[in-house]
């Protein structure tokens, strides 16, 4: 590859070489797959091609590559750098200000021709590229004038604010002037990354802070579920008598599993996480007396505001009793508070621990378990407690989604579960409240926006089904978050303890245990 | 009696399969020290691309089963072993310094993407495929039920022990397998004395995905129906065999493959069918418990 440095006509060459074979490789990796689709005929498969789709993608693939060749990796002046700088604190060069203001006049006219034409899929881009920009301006200007602000206290306090006040802020401006807000789509949206906040919570106790790699975290998950599901239907018990209860056999469950892989490490304690997390599932779906196997289970109870249920009619309904009018949204907003409630005390419980003996233990063994073990930490109990609170906070959560949903089955806790919970924790950056929640709400939510592109469907044509695509970007966006953002989106973490004033560590520091 | 030699043979043959995608985990375990858990999914893309050569080959019109065979299974081999080299580069290669978690997340990736690519562009549906190759031999008859060796399970057995004596002596006798040895022992060491480390891992990657596309061509010739989801269980089960066997240790990977294939038949013949995974899955956590290093691997040195 050209060095930098060199003129653009000289590194034209060797770009365009290796955009060739990057084509040619992509040709011969989707040649069969893509070109040809297997279709199911009388007599027996038999084969479609798609030669257009084939010659798009590899097309895709040698001008992707090209510009990347030219622009961004080897040019004397990569474009990227003026994006970087807007969010770090590097000074602008004129250079960078000229490319900032091209890509700002390219955006603003394609969002214009998008107004203009009506092309959602064009506005959507500009926008995005837009407020992007917008993001690191404002960024740069308020760390200019305000360079010593605690920004992630704040971050955390406004949070924590817009969480508790949205849904009832919604809700009045809703009922005072009919705006017409799709107020269950939103409350629905936030209680689903409110578990995945929770969960991610939950399992960063595990990983995070005890360096446990635990891929069937979605085990105590299913424990919490069924154990609330299963008492609530066979014995009749309401929510919060169960979720302690559901909990406690969680927790009591992270001890059970916890116990065989005590002498494991690394990735085979993970794969044997996974082992389990299988186990759990097939028995869920197969021991059919006593789970209904697939079928599930239905009609679980929802939650009571202090045994006044969310009900229509009834003698002592929540409506009735403060004498307003009944709405089915009430009973989704005091969901929404459940578990805002559930992940705080998930939260708090979490910063607790870690200023605890048993909470330094854990972080001890995950930097180095020999080294904690010669320092007289029992490291067996330290595992087993990390395993049995993350299982605990799992199955509180899971006995939420039990009563949310009304209805269980087996299928609601696949592999894929952990690896979202997984992917969230890493993704946040291992060990980092904060960093944990935006990842759940960039995973979650991203994941939930794609469901909603019908800008996408006007773009692609009538046959794009964006349902089909949501696993396939979810995956790519696993990988390349990874690659571009190895330590997470949060990449630095306060130490636990710390002589006189508390600085962020980067994270390149801390090595992650071999436990 | 019978029935349990019959067993044994399906179990054999099973089992053959899981060694060979076993040793994709066990090569790339013993090199860089991470799962690669995209792998299982590597045995299903090479299945699906043996399938459609396979129907590719047939309507050239080739229809002599042992030269189509054998072309589907250089082309499934080439192209899968590519789409190995792929996934190495673009998600554990920028990750190699990285902490330990991080290939091991873009693995996970790689998996999800990989069975959502050949969802979106294969269908959902399973795929079925008329059998190819039949007949068989009668080896013994007790009353009413006969021991039977179908050619299949011939060639799967046959496959397997040619591929794992040229695997052998790859490892064993060439250039490849010695720098792929000094890379497994100490990296820097190795590229410090002049090995390529880059390109013995990526040949690493290379020749495993290349013995999980037989594997995926010997699995849809024995089952007659895949999906995009084969990779998943199968992979674990495979991984599971690795670990059995000792990870790193190439006869160890064969020999777990064969003990977890063997358990899994045996356990649906005699027990319950449902369960079989959990036999198999429990028996990874046993051995683990008992045999860390597993059966033929070596002890592990702890240092500070």
């Amino acid at each position: 590859m050209a060095e930098p440095g060199t003129s653009f006509s000289q590194r034209l060459g060797p770009a365009l070489l290796d955009s060739l074979l990057a084509a040619i490789i992509a040709f011969a990796l989707f040649s069969l797959l893509l070109g040809l689709r297997t279709v199911d005929s009388v007599t027996g498969l038999t084969l479609e091609s798609r030669p257009t789709l084939l010659a798009i993608v590899v097309g895709i693939v040698f001008f992707g590559r090209l510009l990347l060749n030219l622009f961004v990796w080897h040019g004397d002046y990569p474009i990227t750098t003026p994006f970087a700088k807007l969010f770090n604190s590097e000074k602008f060069d004129r250079l960078d200000i000229r490319v900032l203001g091209i890509v700002a006049a390219l955006a603003t006219l394609i969002l214009a021709i998008g107004i203009a034409i009506g092309n959602a899929a064009s506005q959507l881009v500009g926008i995005c590229v837009l407020a992007f920009m917008g993001l690191g301006l404002v960024r740069r200007t308020v760390v200019h004038f305000f360079p010593n602000l605690p920004y992630g206290r704040i971050f955390t306090v406004g949070g924590i604010a817009f969480a508790v006040l949205f849904p009832i802020t919604a809700y009045i401006l809703e009922k005072a002037f009919h705006l017409g807000l799709p107020l269950r789509y939103f409350f629905d949206l936030s209680i689903l990354v409110l578990t995945y906040v929770m969960l991610g919570w939950g399992l960063n106790i595990v990983v995070g802070l005890a360096g446990l790699l635990d891929l069937g975290y979605v085990a105590f998950y299913a424990v919490g579920a069924y154990t609330f599901a299963l008492l609530a239907t066979h014995f009749g018990l309401g929510f919060w008598i169960c979720l302690p209860i559901a909990g406690a056999a969680a927790a009591l469950w992270g001890i059970v599993l916890g116990f065989p892989v005590l002498r494991l490490r690394g990735d085979y304690l993970a794969i044997v996480t996974l082992a389990f997390g299988e186990i759990v599932r097939i028995v869920l779906l197969n021991w059919t007396d006593v789970t209904n196997g697939p079928n599930g289970v239905s009609g679980i109870p929802k939650p009571t505001f202090f045994g006044l249920p969310f009900t229509p009619t009834g003698d002592a309904t929540f409506s009735s009793f403060f004498g307003l009018k009944y709405d089915p949204i009430q009973g989704i907003i005091f969901l929404y508070y459940v578990i805002l409630a559930l992940a705080m005390i998930t939260n708090l419980v979490t910063l607790k621990l870690r200023r605890l003996p048993i909470g330094r233990a854990w972080e001890a063994m995950r930097e180095d378990q020999i080294a904690c073990r010669s320092l007289g930490i029992n490291t067996t109990i330290t595992k087993l407690s990390a395993f049995s609170i993350g299982a605990m906070f799992g199955g509180l959560a899971g006995s939420f989604f039990a009563t949310r949903q009304g209805f269980i089955s087996p299928e609601s806790f696949t592999f894929i579960e952990s690896a979202i919970i997984l992917a969230i924790v890493v993704l946040g950056g291992m060990g980092s409240q904060l960093g944990v929640a935006i990842a759940a709400i960039v995973m979650v939510g991203g994941f939930e926006a794609l469901r909603h592109t019908e800008h996408l469907q006007s773009f692609f044509g009538e046959g794009f089904d964006p349902a089909l695509y949501r696993m396939l970007l979810f995956g790519v966006a696993m990988v390349g978050i990874m690659v571009w953002r190895p330590r997470g989106i949060v990449g630095t973490r306060t130490p636990s303890i710390a002589l006189e004033k508390a600085r962020p560590i980067p994270k390149d520091l801390v090595e992650e245990g071999s436990a | 009696m019978a029935y349990f030699l019959q067993q044994l043979i399906n179990g054999i043959a099973l089992g053959s399969i899981y060694g060979l995608i076993a040793i994709g985990y066990t090569m790339v375990y013993g090199i860089i020290g991470m799962i690669n858990f995209a792998h299982g999914d590597i045995f299903m893309v090479g299945a699906f691309i043996a399938l459609i050569a396979f129907l590719l080959v047939m309507s050239l019109g080739i229809t002599m089963v042992p030269l189509a065979l054998l072309i589907v299974l250089l082309v499934a081999m080439a192209l899968t072993a590519m789409w190995g080299w792929t996934v190495e580069r673009i998600a554990y290669r920028p990750l190699r310094e990285s902490f330990r978690l991080a290939p091991l997340i873009t693995a996970i990736g790689m998996s999800i993407v990989l069975q959502n690519f050949i969802q979106v562009a294969q269908g959902a549906r399973v795929k079925p495929l008329q059998p190819v190759v039949t007949g068989g031999y009668t080896l013994y008859e007790e009353g009413e039920f006969a021991v039977n060796l179908s050619n299949m399970q011939i060639l799967i057995v046959v496959t397997t022990l040619v591929l794992m004596t040229v695997f052998w002596l790859i490892i064993t006798r060439t250039a490849l397998g010695r720098s792929q040895r000094a890379c497994e022992q100490d990296r820097l060491m190795a590229a410090l004395s002049g090995v390529n480390v880059d390109r013995t891992i990526s040949l690493t990657f290379v020749l495993g995905a290349a013995l999980a596309a037989v594997a995926g061509l010997l699995y849809l010739l024995y089952y007659g129906v895949i999906d995009f989801y084969i990779g998943f269980v199968a992979g674990i089960k495979a991984f599971t065999a690795a670990v059995f066997g000792g990870i790193g240790s190439l006869p160890g990977a064969m020999l777990g493959g064969l003990v977890i294939g063997l358990i899994e038949t045996f356990w649906s013949a005699y027990f319950t069918i449902e369960y079989k995974d959990v036999a198999a899955f429990s028996m990874l956590a046993i051995v683990l418990i008992f045999f860390p290093t597993g059966l033929l691997g070596r002890p592990e040195v702890e240092k500070v």
